[in-house]
């Protein structure tokens, strides 16, 4: 009830992975890990549905509904009468936004 | 393709005067299609003005590297090469990470985002690593095929699909410029180099575009407060704002609970209690009003920050779409109740103070 991130679209079918490790590169949050003959989805729920495993995988083993994670996105989508999985992130606004940060690269926004 | 190891090398290639680039660049063959720029290592003191700039939010758009490929040093065909958006954060973090190393840089056009922006807007993307790889002749420079992307440009780019394309292979970097050294020491990030972290300084840095974000309606507000209701209830006003947009980031990692929302409440509603404290002991008011008065700040506070403290979702890589729906269906209700409860109670005090009730 208090955590509303235990649950995202991140689906793995084991039986389709040849292991090449590709998932555990470029997840930045180790939800998979290189396992003995498959990769090991070892910590689902901190999926954060950036859709770069789903992406990266040569044999689509991973699905994942990426989106932006942005609630001033899908509220200021909402309000616009739009759907809020529609919203990308707007930040090639003008006025722009969190979008300015360096190495780190926080999440994108488009606020205001 | 043309094969570098054929060509005779120029004196000095076509190099441009663009962004960083300053001098021109050799070691590079003939007949390359497009221009070269150079770029330093050394980011200067105009450089730190510039990342103060957009750290502001000031011309959010204008911190723009021309998009093409660079030299650092003095690459040759076997030299890396890194791919990196045409944001000057970005790209300065990488130049200065890379100090001492011969390489090339390929700049992305992502319309002046950051990478991680970028990737999940598709402009960091395969269709533009492409494009760019092609533009750039970037087959005809380097004999490897073999290009180091950012891990945070993975959620934008199909490595298969850069394979297929452009015969290059796609190697994902660390997380931080920072562990670039490491990771070229190596030939391999470890686990540790690919999570993403969000530290102190990394919140911090987020500060001062969210406050500047809110600054203007919140001056609003306090001015607006001060005349109606006094000094406290426009300081209480600039109290949340600042709790939402500058404490917030900050004690992200130490308030309870993992939702935004609750987090927001818990730090608003510990922002609130003093100003509920001084309204509930006014002197001169009844006690009802005293009550009503302090009631509102326990209201309004905690919703306003709350807001301000879910909006910061989009600033972090920990906030997954479906989880910010959650959040969105089950606690911006409740913050729209709270906070209309407050205005209204603030409203019957309003109109009780204009009629001489209280
Ligand atoms: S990217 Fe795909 S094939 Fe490769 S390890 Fe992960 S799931 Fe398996
Ligand atoms: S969608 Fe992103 S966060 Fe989720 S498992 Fe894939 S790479 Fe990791």
């Amino acid at each position: 009830m208090f955590d509303s991130y235990t649950e995202n679209t991140l689906r793995y079918n084991q039986e389709r992975c040849i292991n090449c490790g590709m998932c555990s590169a470029v997840c930045p949050h180790g939800v998979f890990t290189p396992g003995g003959t498959a990769a090991v989805p070892a910590a689902p729920s901190s999926c954060m549905e950036c859709g770069a495993c789903a992406l990266n995988c040569p044999v689509q083993a991973i699905s994942v509904e990426s989106g932006v994670g942005c609630a001033w996105a899908m509220i200021s989508a909402a309000l616009r009468g739009k759907d809020m999985d529609s919203g990308t992130c707007g930040c090639g606004g003008a006025a722009g936004s969190c979008c300015g940060s360096d190495t780190k690269e926080p999440s994108c926004c488009d606020k205001k | 393709m043309t094969n570098p190891q054929n060509q005779e090398k120029s004196s000095c290639c076509s190099c441009t005067d663009r962004g960083n680039a300053s001098d021109c660049c050799c070691s590079i063959p003939a007949g390359t299609k497009a221009a070269i720029g150079t770029a330093t290592s050394s980011v200067t003191l105009q450089n730190r003005l510039d990342h103060v700039r957009a750290r502001l939010g000031v011309n959010r758009m204008g911190h723009r590297v021309e998009p093409g490929l660079y030299c650092l040093g003095a690459p040759d065909a076997d030299s890396p090469v890194f791919a990196s958006a045409n944001y000057t954060l970005s790209f300065d973090a990488l130049r200065s990470a890379v100090a001492g190393v011969d390489c090339y840089i390929l700049v992305l056009d992502t319309n002046g985002i950051n990478v991680w922006c970028a990737a999940g807007k598709g402009t960091f993307g395969t269709d533009e690593l492409v494009r760019r790889i092609e533009s750039t002749g970037l087959p005809g420079i380097v004999r490897h095929r073999k290009i180091i992307l950012p891990q945070l440009g993975a959620p934008g780019v199909s490595w298969p699909e850069v394979m297929r394309r452009t015969h290059f292979k796609v190697v994902y970097g660390p997380v931080r410029a920072a562990d670039l050294p490491e990771y070229l020491r190596n030939g391999t990030a470890t686990p540790a180099m690919r999570k993403v972290q969000f530290p102190l300084r990394d919140r911090l840095v987020l500060t001062p575009v969210e406050f500047v974000h809110v600054a203007l309606p919140a001056l609003a507000a306090a001015v607006i407060l001060y005349f109606l209701a006094g000094s406290a209830a426009s300081l209480a006003a600039v109290a949340a704002v600042v709790a939402g947009t500058v404490l917030f980031p900050a004690l992200l990692p130490f308030i309870p609970t993992h939702d935004f929302s609750t987090k927001g409440l818990i730090l608003g509603g510990v922002v609130a209690v003093p100003f509920a404290a001084f309204f509930a002991t006014v002197p001169p008011l009844p006690f009802w009003a005293n009550a009503a008065a302090a009631g509102a700040a326990l209201l309004i506070i905690p919703a306003v920050t709350a807001y301000l403290a879910l909006n910061f979702t989009g600033c972090t890589t920990f906030a997954s779409r479906s989880g910010v729906k959650k959040e969105i269906f089950r606690y911006v209700p409740v913050m729209a109740c709270m906070a209309g409860a407050g205005i209204i109670l603030g409203i019957i005090l309003g109109i009780s103070r204009l009629f001489g009730v209280i």
